[in-house]
């Protein structure tokens, strides 16, 4: 199955042979080629920067949207964390450190067959807020924050 | 090739909690190593998991997730017998795809 799907994948990128020839001569990283990999949101290095590359438009502040993650974070290598958005229709589920040098943490879309819950682990160089956005069914925004205080970062290793 | 991911999905009804280990160093770029040398960044960048063939649950992440990432979610309509297949693909193009048959219980 995994080799069927590399072949493929091999076939594809021969017949691209001008994505080939961008790839090899260095233009494109193999993320580049990833369409659905947010390049712009992932390395916007503030919150406002990030959400406007997700094309996200005045989130409105909710209390459904629950945050679970400590309230003291002894090691910010791992901190867990759990969501569960009780909003109807949630169709994809974001996560910001607000404070990490790049805050997208990532998203997770929902939409297709999972419930709108989502537990991760992240790295967290300081105390920060955690910043969670739902996108809704009817193109709407909301967002909620839960604060992790940590004491050890887990950026610098 | 990576290590293979630990898979473990519970059914409760009709949905199926699903828990992922995955084996990755998720380096940050920023880190040094013993001989000052900055580590390149390495991290999976998008994560899909399958029913039956079918994606139920897709993710973009970045280099912020935790080393040997875990991650949890809930599929819906799922029974005894489905084939749940998880797929990961890195920064550096590198990617693994394991699969579990749900089991009832």
């Amino acid at each position: 199955m995994t080799n069927l799907s590399r072949r493929a994948a091999l076939k594809s990128a021969g017949a691209g042979s001008l994505l080939a020839a961008a790839m090899a001569a260095g233009l494109l990283r193999p993320s580049d080629a990833l369409a659905d990999w947010n390049k712009g949101a992932f390395e916007a290095k503030t919150v406002s920067d990030a959400l406007k590359s997700l094309k996200v438009a005045s989130p409105a502040e909710t209390k459904d949207i629950a945050i679970r993650a400590p309230d003291i974070a002894e090691n910010g290598a791992v901190v867990p964390i759990e969501i569960q958005s009780n909003i109807p229709g949630t169709k994809s589920i974001a996560v910001l450190i607000e404070k990490n040098p790049f805050p997208y943490a990532g998203s997770f879309d929902v939409s297709q067959g999972a419930l709108p819950f989502v537990a991760l682990r992240v790295k967290m160089g300081e105390s920060s807020n955690v910043r969670v956005v739902v996108a809704a069914a009817d193109g709407k925004f909301y967002t909620a924050v839960k604060e992790v205080k940590v004491t050890i970062g887990g950026c610098g290793g | 090739m990576a290590d293979p991911m630990k898979i473990r999905a519970r059914l409760e009804g009709d949905v199926a909690d699903v828990r992922v280990l995955m084996a990755h160093p998720m380096e940050t770029g920023q880190r040094k190593d013993a001989a000052g040398n900055v580590v390149p960044l390495h991290f999976i960048q998008t994560i899909t998991a399958q029913l039956n063939g079918k994606p139920v649950f897709q993710a973009e992440v970045s280099q912020a997730i935790s080393r040997n990432p875990v991650f949890g979610f809930k599929v819906k309509g799922a029974k005894a017998g489905d084939k749940l297949t998880i797929t990961w693909i890195d920064n550096k193009g590198d990617k693994r795809t394991d699969e579990v048959t749900l089991t009832a219980g």
